[in-house]
């Protein structure tokens, strides 16, 4: 017989073979997903950022409708996302309080000093091993940027020799968090402006040595923030996010201007006092 | 007594400039007891030690204040008497953070130690490396493991030779050097002990041949010790101190990947571990105190100091002189392993046995360039890994793939960054790997 005909014929037979293979599998193999979970991968963001806690949308989407797990763990989608699927499998949402994520550390290169001179790697990690870091105060951004290089959304930028989150770009996947040697940044609500920026737990005449504008522990701040929104650890003032603090007069009244509101620089803040 | 020629030398290795002539005249002088001393309770690998003092306390020399926590761990004693003023946190030379006691001397002469042992002859071995570890003893080359550990091998890992480590190859360090020409003849018995412990018929004494005066002094001392005794005299090379490399040039044995020195029926000791091996089990006296040099050329007189540990650097310098110029780097060890430092405000603790105070015109500021494939790290690296190959797989955040190709074994000497033209940091993106993947391993076991 001709070659190409033979050829054809082995060809095309082993096509016709596996199709028929194929299609019995399909028919018996098959496994049955529920046609829900695509449609929920679907809502979600597609930013596979993992913040959720699980491996990317997909298999958030799949422990969503299998096994109920809280529709409210999604960063990036925010309220309308868990509404939209809620609405979908017919759950009750929850409030979703869309979160950010801030450096709690306000002393760049203008305020804080460097105790030595750091000549290595670019990582806030290699930094901290080497001698604790060669930032004089012990728990300062020391800016080498670990942060801004794994967020997915290029949020964080390094100014003045400390990391600062964009917080219309942040998407809250706590990625920064695990990242930070010196455990500086924090996921707090979007709603919340005022915050208390340092995260030093030494006494003030420690913090004044190495920092211009290191909390002090005076507890001014106390006094005038709204009920029990800032509380003293220590001789550090923290602010508790599960309570509004909305009056900016702690703003002005701290004496070492590391309560800071949104938005307003290092200059602003110098020039109001 | 013999003095051999090592046949062997480990593959690989450098030769930096040893700068030891600065110090390696200077006679062991002792410092006084400083007025404040800052003990650290982790002066040793493994677990720190749990404080057993608190604050106000009335406290004798020699009196334990940290208890060993763990098996790989060790006991802390006060150098010196006096009141604890606190229990305080203090950052060490490696740049971690542990409880520390602070104490504030009284200048008594009185001593607590446990009762003389002279006979130890007749000894039960175990009951011997129990006191030991009663007396806090820790390997004192540099990383500090658990004497007690050592001297306990499993019985199925005999053990047939001892090598005591006077290589003392890292630039500038001149402690060891001065131990064995100045306690030649303690060295021995701690030696001797050694080796009835581990029942070891065969004893070495690695001296590299920069250091005459050490193999003569060690010669002498050693010449009445009957058995297989010898001096092993090593080409000078770096990482020539180095526990495995000193295996093969001593008796051209090789430590399997992954394995120990006992695998292959060895257990190196530093000459000052030896030394208080001796101290401890002779005159019960715990490890309190260590020979440390103060060195480099921004020191105004480079020294050799028994120094109680938890002496801060600021007191020892000041003992020396104090600063000669700037110096503008600080390192705790030598320049190859050593930790630079960031103040002069750290504890001494029994690792320590070099504080380096360079100038600036011994410091090279770099700035780290692209790798251009010349081999020349692969060709020093003493444990033949390669080292530019693992430094891009960290740099790419890659751990899986260093740990791969054998990031794990990397012993951090340095040699290749030493010889690297484009001036990688190698050894600081091992240590970062290294860090990862210990990491990575500690948050499996977690599950």
């Amino acid at each position: 017989m001709d070659p190409i005909i033979t050829s054809t014929l082995c060809v095309g037979g082993i096509g016709l073979a596996s199709a028929a293979a194929l299609a019995v599998a399909e028919k018996y193999l098959s496994v049955k997903e529920d046609p829900r979970i695509a449609k929920v991968a679907e809502m979600l963001p597609g930013a596979n950022c993992g913040g959720c806690g699980y491996a990317g949308c997909a298999d958030y989407a799949r422990k969503i409708v299998n096994d109920n797990v809280d529709l409210t763990l999604c960063a990036p989608g925010g309220p309308e996302c868990a509404n939209t699927i809620a609405a979908f499998l017919g759950r009750a949402a929850g409030a979703v309080e869309k979160r950010v994520a801030i450096v709690l550390c306000c002393g760049d290169d203008t305020a804080a000093a460097r105790r030595a001179a750091y000549n290595g790697i670019t990582d806030c990690a290699a930094a901290q091993a080497t001698a604790g870091g060669d930032k004089a105060c012990a728990y300062g951004c020391l800016g080498y940027g670990s942060c801004a290089r794994v967020c997915p959304v290029n949020a964080i930028a390094i100014v003045n020799g400390i990391a600062k989150v964009d917080k219309a770009l942040c998407i809250a996947c706590g990625k920064c968090v695990d990242v930070c040697p010196r455990k500086l940044i924090k996921l707090v609500p979007a709603a919340a402006d005022i915050h208390v920026l340092c995260s030093s737990k030494d006494k003030g005449p420690v913090v004044k040595k190495v920092c211009g504008t290191g909390c002090i522990g005076c507890r001014i701040c106390t006094k005038f923030a709204d009920e029990g929104s800032i509380v003293m650890d220590g001789f550090l003032a923290v602010a508790d996010y599960t309570k509004r603090l909305t009056n900016e007069e702690v703003v002005a009244k701290c004496p070492s201007h590391c309560i800071r509101k949104d938005g307003a620089g290092n200059a602003e803040t110098a020039a109001a006092s | 007594m013999t003095t051999i020629r090592s046949p062997h030398t480990f593959r690989g290795g450098i030769h930096p400039a040893y700068n030891k002539d600065l110090a390696a005249g200077a006679a062991i002088r002792e410092l006084p007891t400083p007025a404040r001393l800052t003990v650290p309770m982790s002066q040793h690998l493994g677990a720190p030690a749990k404080p057993v003092v608190k604050a106000g306390d009335m406290i004798k020399a020699g009196q334990l204040i940290g208890e060993q926590n763990g098996f790989i761990s060790a006991a802390v004693h006060a150098p010196a008497g006096g009141k604890v003023a606190a229990i305080d946190s203090a950052v060490t030379a490696s740049g971690r953070a542990c409880a520390a006691v602070v104490i504030e001397t009284d200048g008594s002469a009185e001593r607590q130690a446990m009762p003389a042992l002279t006979e130890w002859r007749g000894v039960d071995r175990k009951e011997l490396s129990a006191r030991v570890g009663e007396a806090g003893v820790v390997g004192m080359g540099g990383a500090g493991f658990p004497t007690r550990v050592k001297l306990s091998p499993p019985s199925d890992k005999p053990i047939d030779t001892v090598i005591l480590n006077g290589a003392e190859c890292e630039p500038y360090l001149t402690s060891d050097h001065r131990m064995m020409v100045e306690r030649a003849r303690e060295i021995r018995d701690g030696a001797e002990i050694i080796r009835h412990i581990l029942g070891a018929k065969c004893l070495r004494v690695a001296i590299e041949d920069n250091k005459p005066d050490a193999i003569a002094a060690i010669e002498q001392a050693f010449a009445d010790m009957d058995g297989d005794v010898a001096v092993a005299v090593l080409k000078t090379s770096y990482p020539q101190g180095s526990e495995k490399q000193q295996i093969y040039s001593v008796t051209g044995r090789e430590v399997p990947r992954g394995g120990l020195p006992m695998d292959v029926g060895c257990v190196v000791e530093n000459v000052s571990t030896a030394f208080a091996v001796w101290d401890a089990v002779v005159n019960g006296e715990p490890l309190t105190r260590r020979v440390i040099s103060v060195t480099g050329d921004a020191v105004a007189g480079p020294s050799n100091l028994l120094a109680p540990c938890g002496t801060l650097y600021a007191d020892l310098v000041a003992a020396c002189g104090g600063i000669k110029g700037k110096a503008a780097k600080i390192i705790s060890g030598g320049p190859m392993m050593g930790f630079a430092v960031g103040s002069l405000d750290v504890p001494t603790g029994k690792t320590a046995s070099g504080l380096l105070l360079l100038s600036a015109g011994k410091v090279t500021c770099f700035t780290s360039q692209a790798c251009i494939s010349c081999g020349r790290c692969v060709d020093a690296c003493p444990m033949r890994l390669a080292p530019a190959e693992l430094s891009q797989f960290i740099e790419a955040d890659d751990i899986g793939g260093a740990e791969g190709i054998a990031l794990m074994d990397c012993i951090e000497c340095g040699s290749c960054a030493f010889v690297c033209p484009a001036r990688r940091p190698l050894v600081q993106h091992m240590r970062r790997g290294k860090a990862a993947v210990m990491a990575r391993r500690a948050a499996a076991k977690r599950g």
